[in-house]
């Protein structure tokens, strides 16, 4: 238990409270800013208002007012989902659970002020920032490829308009041509995401292009369930599946988005569709209020705050925070143990000790679904991995039909958790 | 399906045994094993995870006394729903496309004969009280024995409100179910009962035993104490 946890937040809520509080505050109450508002920002604003019931003053920042979800956005490539089904408004949030929702950029925090200030130009006052935007690309990371080059080489690791982009260009491939990727080097969003992908651009091919091929230029030796896609691709799409691993140049890649090739250790390979996912980094508001270390925003395993500012939370993708995968669930999990020790700090509410959960679920092919998943603790150092598992190659057709359903409920699940 | 209705009719009028009408009460009986996971029938049945289903023919939908309804099977029922041999038939053939947004997590009973079977077996309990056999009670509803002083914890809601994040993510607080059942509104007893099987790996699903795994006793009284509260 953290009695003692509990207290020192209770009485730092107190100090800031009474000697610190610099803002002029319209109502009185404390202000928490959410920017972004994906699994972990959305989830974060919603368990905060919902749970201290008008104590606290929640505003999200968020620049989309659809949000379409990454995850899931595979199976829309393999026309298990469509488009409308993966995105979802911000309208109960703001409607049922008095959340100020604000669809701008963040483009600034002033650190001693506590603001952030928007690209509308706008500032934002706040007690405490959370900050779970995502991820963006590190530049220059893939030779040949930057964000102008995006309509030519899709990355479609943000979900919405590249997403489609991607499947329009699968569509519109030649008989019997090439669907390349360039699959990104570790850490990054939902690692077995690129494989899962290769999996649904494969289960369409299969059925509009049966004579295409997949050429995967992989910097990794090791992906995640590898042993699991690699059984699916044998079993359901034997002989489309190229992947050249690091020991092969599949680290030394050159695009050139004009002439649409890909070179593989100086192999120059024409394809049809080049699908860039680029090294990640944190969401760059992160950066900019100067909280990374690296490509990644450290933080505090109890509470998810930044080990460089006490007053500022960092959730999900962006976050440097130990064993936990870059997952929505994950941020989902982080933002349920944020939102209790934030509450805490800003009203007395009771601390409960931090506890993290993962699930990914994947689809192979039709009704061929796998699950990854794992329970973490918070340590001193890091959230650390207490107990998991992973589906196994050669289960039966009903197990796997059964995880697929699982994973089409845990969708709706997290969803609802998400936006209400 | 007009001849069921007849053959309906007919019963009514004549108080036919219930093997006339079609199903095989027996095999009911085994198919039953299926249901009461949640529902219990016969002497002394009880509201459980779903209502008791002692006098569930004629009886209109969401009328057990004391049994807190989904919202989906409440509307339903405002509408009128009364549950005869063909609306029964109906909504164990597949529950969510006649009550949507029931709570009920069952995949429903394909095959009309289980259908009849299962029926002409409930039929039986759904006489004039002096008609119900002198059955032993139904089987247990749970599948797990866990000890009295575990299951005598008293939890703490507000425990369970914050345990519960970790549920959420996939078991929807509304109770809607779809691919991942719900957890809403369950018997405390009952919650306890499952969580505790699933910790010792006799209930089998690796997630559940993942979660459950490292949950205390307390926790789990918690979390049972949350959910079986939740409006």
């Amino acid at each position: 238990m953290t009695f003692n946890r509990r207290t020192f937040l209770g009485s730092a809520a107190v100090t800031a409270g009474l000697l610190a509080a610099p803002m002029v505050r319209a109502q009185g109450k404390p202000r928490v800013v959410v920017v972004g508002g994906g699994a972990g920002g959305a989830t974060a604003a919603r368990y905060i208002a919902k749970d201290s019931q008008g104590a606290i003053d929640v505003t999200l920042v968020e620049p989309t007012r659809t949000y379409y979800t990454c995850f899931f956005s595979n199976l829309y490539l393999g026309g298990f989902r469509d488009m409308q089904s993966l995105g979802h408004s911000y309208g109960t949030l703001a409607a049922e659970y008095g959340i100020n929702v604000v669809h701008d950029w963040a483009v600034g925090v002033d650190r001693d002020a506590r603001t952030v200030t928007l690209a509308g130009g706008s500032s934002l006052p706040y007690d405490r920032l959370i900050l779970s935007p995502g991820i963006d690309f590190v530049d220059g990371a893939v030779e040949g490829w930057d964000l102008s080059s995006q309509n030519a080489m899709p990355h479609a690791y943000k979900g919405g308009s590249q997403t489609e982009l991607l499947k329009a260009q699968i569509m519109a491939m030649p008989q019997g041509g090439t669907y390349a990727m360039v699959a990104p080097p570790n850490p990054y969003r939902c690692p077995p995401g690129p494989y899962e992908r290769i999996s649904m651009v494969a289960h369409t091919l299969k059925e509009v292009n049966p004579t295409a091929k997949i050429l995967i230029a992989d910097p990794k030796e090791k992906f995640s369930k590898q042993g699991l896609f690699e059984e699916g691709w044998n079993d359901h799409y034997a002989g489309m599946i190229e992947r050249v691993g690091p020991d092969f140049g599949g680290a030394d890649v050159v695009v050139d988005p004009a002439a649409m090739t890909l070179s593989i250790d100086g192999d120059v390979n024409n394809v049809d569709v080049c699908n860039v996912i680029p090294a990640m980094k944190a969401g760059r508001i992160a950066e900019i209020a100067g909280i990374t270390e690296g490509s990644w925003a450290p933080v505090n395993a109890v509470d998810m705050s930044s080990k460089m500012d006490e007053n500022i939370h960092v959730l999900g993708d962006a976050a440097a925070q130990g064993d936990m995968p870059k997952s929505g669930f994950s941020a989902n999990s982080q933002a349920k143990v944020c939102a209790n020790a934030v509450r805490g700090a800003l009203t007395g509410s009771t601390v409960f000790p931090a506890r993290f959960a993962n699930t990914c679920w994947s689809l192979i092919d039709t009704e061929d679904g796998v699950k990854v998943g794992a329970t973490y603790e918070a340590t001193e150092e890091k959230i650390a991995k207490v107990d998991g598992f992973v589906s196994q190659t050669g289960e039966s057709d009903e197990l796997r039909a059964a995880t697929y359903q699982e994973s089409v409920g845990w969708y709706d699940g997290i969803v609802a958790d998400m936006f209400g | 399906m007009w001849w069921r209705l007849f053959f309906i009719a007919l019963l009514g009028a004549a108080g036919t045994s219930q093997a006339e009408v079609g199903g095989d009460a027996e095999n009911g009986q085994t198919l039953f094993r299926q249901c009461s996971g949640c529902h219990e029938v016969g002497q002394g049945a009880r509201d459980r995870i779903g209502p008791h289903l002692n006098n569930i023919f004629d009886r209109p939908a969401g009328a057990a006394d004391g049994y807190r309804y989904s919202a989906g099977l409440q509307r339903a029922a405002d509408g009128g729903l009364v549950w005869t041999y063909e609306t029964l038939d109906d909504f164990i053939e597949n529950p969510r496309r006649l009550v949507s947004n029931t709570r009920m997590s069952f995949h429903g009973f394909e095959v009309q004969q289980e259908r009849d079977d299962l029926l002409a077996y409930l039929r039986q309990f759904s006489a004039s009280p002096g008609n119900i056999p002198e059955a032993a009670p139904t089987a247990a509803a749970v599948d797990h024995a866990v000890a009295p002083e575990v299951l005598a914890i008293i939890g703490d809601p507000a425990y369970g409100e914050y345990l519960s994040g970790e549920c959420t993510s996939c078991h929807q607080a509304s109770g809607a179910t779809d691919g991942i059942p719900s957890i809403t509104n369950w018997p405390a007893d009952d919650f306890v009962v499952v969580m505790h099987a699933y910790k010792e790996g006799v209930r089998a699903h690796p997630v559940m035993q993942m979660m459950a795994g490292r949950l205390s006793n307390e926790e789990i009284a918690a979390l049972a104490a949350y959910f079986e509260s939740i409006e």
